[in-house]
């Protein structure tokens, strides 16, 4: 039924909920629970990384189609499915959620005191929901698992978060969650006329243009409040400010890439036509993310925030690759999703050691680091160079494909795009400039150690794959190929066949 | 032995950097010269069959990127022009590391130093063995990293980390350009690898994009690139300020390689140049306006660093009204030889500031000729090639230069030729200025350094001594080869001059003054120089009083930092800081809580809302959603 022989998408999916079943399950003193919780949760976290590595082996990247599909009848009287599957869009997403929980629930081992086994089991949940998300090949299944994401985040921020964990949590549900009601109208709508969710079957089944506006529009308040895109973006860095470092890592590598799948999974195939009618509005809409949020991490004094609007910035360009309709810019975006993932993650971690040791996050509360941290330097260096798009390290294939891409739209959007490789310099250089360089004033930085082994076995994998993502990134390119090939083909298929409806 | 010399560099980088802890000082700095002069050596064995025996190479390493016909490989590229660039990189970079062992000695984190200066060699070679544009690009920024860490390498000094960060984003301006260059290019030939582009070019001669042809405005976009790059007029502000890094990197990065990229990228695009005659007179336009810019800086400068800083600027602006007027191999004959008395001319002057104690004003020198004569001797070396003087390697280059700016004919071309000619007066002239003041006249620093003037190890003796002799040699020995008889074999096709463009023959045949004109006018230059400063050093204070209003111009650099500050720096900083609290803070987060407010107020008494943060987002929110989509649909239908 698949190529991996038994339902290893379910199984990815639900095995970290079996492990937070173990961690509930678990009696005893607080310190043997808090042990035996982060040990289940590190455990179960790595087992699902090890199966998900079945994916990147045994995937078929010559082949545009759902792989690993399941399906069972949930409702059959209703037409919903519980069916899974992956693409090449999705497949690597799934690899990202499951190579960041480990990660994280590593950095969380020594950090996190006070009721370890609910956060444990609050990340666990996380990854289920995670993972069922990116795996979703029914429209219902997906808004569940797209919204019950939200529940864990919710708690990780309001419960283990900084002062005002309590603001930015109720900031960071209600602005996702509100959005997504519109969606879930839209969904009801598609299901009404199509008799199913089914995404492949609702692929096969064209929208008039008329409703395609409507449904877009459902579409992109939800999605362009989890990108999330301008002017709607300013939950992000209350979140990300108030949230603990894993919980950065999570919002920031895999869930803020919720947004741009859903325009790629949703928007794009199901309504080609409004997708392209407002196109020129979601390039403005990014352009104007792109610079405004540059400008404003240049002013920035709290290291999380600036790093927070950095992602909106480059979420921007994610946003304007998606719709410039053409392989290059596709194919941009999509690595950018996931070297953002990867990078902006690490640079949390980057803030996160930092903040463990001086229990600040002010930037001009710094300076000198360098000297007394060689290790943290260099490993800050590479995550910084990464994110302002150095050739050869992460950032950069993305950010080149999306503005090639994007040239052949409009030179214009392309300037614009660019625009964010100077001010993107700009905000990174100078925020590592007053963390790593100068001397040091402070006597309290004086005693500062360098990285713990258990840090250094958390950035070393991050490191291995910045660098193999900016030196082979072929590699990973080869997973979407024909998958963006095929997107891009319907979509022209689609506008021509409007085009000839229309004379 | 083509993979030898372009990934030594990098082995010696990655040793000394992630095992300089272990490895120690001494064997790091030595395991990093040892892997600089097998890469010079494998660089020039490949010179010698490259370029002498004419059998160019390409290797394919691995794909890179392949997205929909947007092909990209790891790729060396091995012709003339980029065989003549390895073997000076890895040569000068091989004399620079070995240097760097007796001039940083002192250096409490060495391996850290030269594993930099490493990284920036070997990146420089995967730039102009690069087979496409992107992995030029690579290079392109990957020299601009290295760059950026070596000018902040002290980063304790403030001066040091803002000049870094000032190169770094200075450039990323330029590579913007270079970026969109590079798509337009794409778009234009379907492919950015050199070959197929190159042999297409003819069937995109009309391409035209937002009303211009295509090939002009790549050519425009390149050459904006190469600006940055090369600290073209207007891009040009962070060459001086890059001077706050170790002198072993002025020398290597900030005169002799990094800052010769952007000619370098200008003859590699030949071809697409060649055809693109508007983008070729801004080439000259911008290249002699900055030429004689940078020059007239160069004689009221006290930084004996920053004048050759900007006579370096002053020489990358003949390199380009070169290659602007069709001689590309010209300009890169200059590069080649500039890169032996720049490279000389900054460790000499870095032999003076290790004899000065770290004093690096040329007004608090003077009278150490005879305590530190080697030094002083490589000075003249350098200085006398710098000027043009003949028989050394300058002369034969910038002669060339200037009558390939005079033959071109155009006026453009006769523009540079003026330019060019003041610019070589000033050069002769501040550089004399530089030797008379720095070494003779009263010693004019503090009793307790001139006592410690000494003459420096011979770890940086030996590489001063063999960039003299290059700065000597160089240009008699390769000039038939460059621009000589036997141009055509050399070359090989590496660089492309077009059908019409018939300026390396028309060189020969210019006016017989044309070729003596630098020459005269370098000797009175120094002439100028010797009566001002040895026989009245009084007049030049007296000028400068005169003059004030010039003097102040000159000295504070024709204003472009201060400019610049105002119209880009400052500005930005307000608006960010704008953006911040009144864009996000006020409006965008005020706009629910506002009209939460509203709400709260406007129906308070009829509907019992739940009072409180979290109803006033919720409704607000709706709200907001509700009225952006009405007011979209209703611009949407009309």
């Amino acid at each position: 039924m698949n190529a991996a022989g038994f339902p290893l998408l379910s199984l990815l999916t639900f095995l970290p909920l079996v492990g937070a079943l173990i961690i509930l399950s678990v009696r005893g003193d607080e310190a043997v629970v808090a042990s035996n919780a982060r040990w289940t949760a590190l455990w179960t976290s790595l087992i699902t990384f090890a199966l998900s590595l079945i994916l990147w082996v045994q995937f078929d990247k010559g082949s545009a189609d759902f792989q690993f599909v399941e399906r069972l009848a949930w409702m059959p009287n209703f037409g919903l499915n519980y069916a899974m599957g992956v693409d090449g869009i999705s497949v690597l997403f799934v690899l990202l959620a499951t190579f960041l929980t480990p990660l994280c629930i590593l950095a969380s081992w020594e950090t996190i005191t006070s009721r370890v086994r609910e956060y444990m089991i609050a990340f666990l949940v996380l990854e289920t929901m995670m993972v069922g998300m990116f795996c979703a090949l029914d429209f219902v299944l997906f808004y569940v698992f797209f919204e019950a994401v939200l529940i864990p985040m919710f708690l990780i921020i309001g419960v283990w978060g900084g002062a005002r964990r309590v603001y930015a949590a109720f900031k960071f549900f209600l602005y996702t969650l509100l959005g997504s009601v519109l969606m879930l109208l839209a969904i009801l709508l598609l299901w009404y006329r199509a008799g199913t969710t089914d995404i492949i079957q609702l692929m096969a089944t064209p929208i008039p243009a008329a409703m395609q506006t409507w449904v877009f529009l459902a579409f992109f308040a939800s999605f362009a409040v989890k990108v999330p895109m301008w002017p709607v973006h300013t939950w992000l860095p209350d979140a990300h400010v108030e949230a603990p470092t894993a919980g950065s890592v999570i919002l920031a590598g895999v869930l803020l890439k919720m947004g741009a799948y859903g325009f790629l999974r949703f928007s794009l195939p199901l309504l080609p036509e409004a997708s392209a009618m407002f196109a020129p509005f979601m390039f403005t809409l990014s352009v104007v993310a792109v610079i405004y949020t540059s400008f404003v991490a240049l002013a920035q004094e709290d290291m999380k925030k600036l790093i927070a609007y950095s992602s909106v910035a480059h979420m921007g360009i994610v946003t304007l690759g998606i719709f410039t309709f053409n392989a290059q810019g596709l194919s941009g975006a999509l690595y950018t999703m996931l070297s953002h993932g990867i990078v902006s993650g690490a640079l949390f971690l980057c803030v996160g050691v930092l903040y463990d040791r001086v229990h600040s996050r002010e930037i001009a509360r710094y300076g000198g680091v360098a000297k007394i941290m060689p290790a943290y330097a260099l490993v800050f260096m590479l995550f910084t160079m990464a994110s302002v798009a150095l050739p050869g390290l992460a950032g950069f294939p993305g950010e080149l494909l999306v503005i090639v891409g994007a040239w052949r739209v409009n030179p214009w959007v392309a300037l614009g795009a660019a625009t964010g490789m100077v001010l993107g310099a700009a905000y990174m250089l100078f925020l590592y400039r007053r963390v790593a360089f100068g001397r040091i004033g402070r006597d309290e930085l004086k005693a500062l150690l360098d990285m713990s082994p258990r840090e250094h076995a958390i950035f070393a994998p991050l490191i291995i794959v910045t660098l193999w993502m900016g030196i082979y990134p072929q590699s990973f390119l080869d997973f979407f190929a024909a998958t963006v090939t095929q997107l891009v083909a319907r979509h022209e298929a689609a506008l021509g066949a409007a085009r000839l409806a229309g004379m | 032995m083509f993979v030898g010399a372009v990934f030594f560099p990098l082995l010696g980088a990655t040793l000394a950097g992630f095992f300089g802890r272990w490895l120690g000082d001494r064997a790091s700095q030595w395991v990093t010269v040892l892997c600089m002069a097998l890469a010079a050596v494998c660089g020039t064995s490949a010179f010698i069959q490259v370029a002498l025996g004419h059998a160019p190479a390409v290797i394919e390493i691995v794909t890179f990127i392949d997205v929909a016909g947007f092909e990209v490989n790891w790729a060396l590229r091995y012709d003339t022009l980029s065989v003549v660039m390895v073997a000076m990189v890895t040569f000068i970079s091989t004399l620079i590391h070995l240097y760097s062992v007796g001039y940083m000695s002192h250096d409490q984190t060495t391996p850290r130093f030269f594993a930099y200066l490493s990284l920036f060699t070997f990146m420089m070679l995967m730039l102009v063995t690069a087979d496409n544009l992107v992995q030029l690009f690579f290079g392109w920024e990957g020299v601009g990293l290295a760059s950026y860490l070596l000018i902040g390498y002290w980063y304790e000094k403030e001066s040091a980390n803002r000049a870094a960060m000032k190169a770094f984003i200075v450039n990323r301006v330029g590579d913007v350009f270079f970026m969109l260059g590079l798509a337009l290019t794409y778009w234009t030939f379907g492919t950015i690898e050199f070959a197929t582009m190159f042999a297409s070019i003819d069937q995109h001669l009309g391409d035209t994009i937002l009303g211009m042809r295509s090939l002009e405005v790549i050519g425009v976009l390149l050459f904006l690139g190469a600006c940055g790059k090369s600290a073209q007029l207007g891009l040009h502000t962070w060459l001086p300020d890059a001077m706050e890094g170790p002198t072993p990197v002025s020398a290597l990065i900030h005169a002799a390689t990094m800052v010769t990229a952007g000619v370098f990228l200008v003859a590699r695009m030949s071809p697409i140049f060649e055809q693109a005659p508007v983008a070729l007179t801004i080439v000259t336009i911008v290249g002699a306006s900055t030429a004689l810019f940078a020059a007239t800086i160069g004689c009221v400068q006290n930084d004996i660093k920053r004048i050759i800083a900007y006579s370096t600027c002053s020489q990358l602006g003949y390199m380009f009204f070169a290659a602007g007027v069709g001689a590309y191999q010209g300009a890169i004959f200059h590069l080649f030889t500039h890169a032996f008395f720049k490279a000389l001319l900054f460790l000499g002057a870095g032999s003076v500031i290790h004899a000065m104690s770290d004093e690096q004003d040329i007004r608090k020198m003077g009278g150490i000729w005879k305590k530190i004569p080697a030094t002083y001797a490589v000075m003249w070396v350098g200085s006398l090639a710098l000027a043009g003087v003949p028989f050394f390697a300058g002369y034969y280059s910038k002669d060339f230069v200037l009558e390939a700016a005079y033959a071109s004919h155009s006026v453009a071309g006769m523009y540079a030729f003026i330019c060019g000619c003041i610019a070589a007066f000033l050069t002769a002239f501040y550089s004399w200025r530089l030797i008379i003041l720095t070494f003779h006249g009263a010693p004019r620093a503090d009793h307790h350094t001139m006592e410690h003037v000494h003459e420096s190890p011979w770890t940086m003796l030996v590489p001063l001594v063999l960039l003299a002799i290059g700065a000597m040699a160089a240009g008699a020995i390769f000039v038939e080869f460059f621009v000589g008889h036997e141009w055509e074999a050399f070359w090989n096709g590496a660089i492309v001059n077009g059908a019409a463009n018939h300026i390396m023959h028309d060189v020969h045949e210019v006016p017989g003054w044309v070729p003596l004109a630098p020459t005269v006018i370098g000797i009175a230059g120094i002439a100028l120089a010797y009566a001002l400063y040895m026989l009245a050093p009084q007049i030049p204070g007296q000028l400068a009083a005169r003059f004030h209003g010039v003097y102040l111009f000159l000295l504070n650099k024709w204003y472009f930092d201060e400019l610049y500050d105002r119209i880009f720096v400052r500005p930005a900083r307000r608006l960010a800081y704008t953006l911040w609290k009144v864009g996000d803070a006020r409006i965008i987060d005020g706009m629910p809580n506002g009209a939460a407010s509203l709400v709260l107020e406007g129906t308070r008494g009829a509907v019992r809302i739940q009072s409180g943060r979290v109803a006033s987002y919720a409704f607000s929110m709706i709200i907001g959603l509700v009225a952006f989509i009405t007011i979209f649909l209703l611009g949407a239908t009309r």
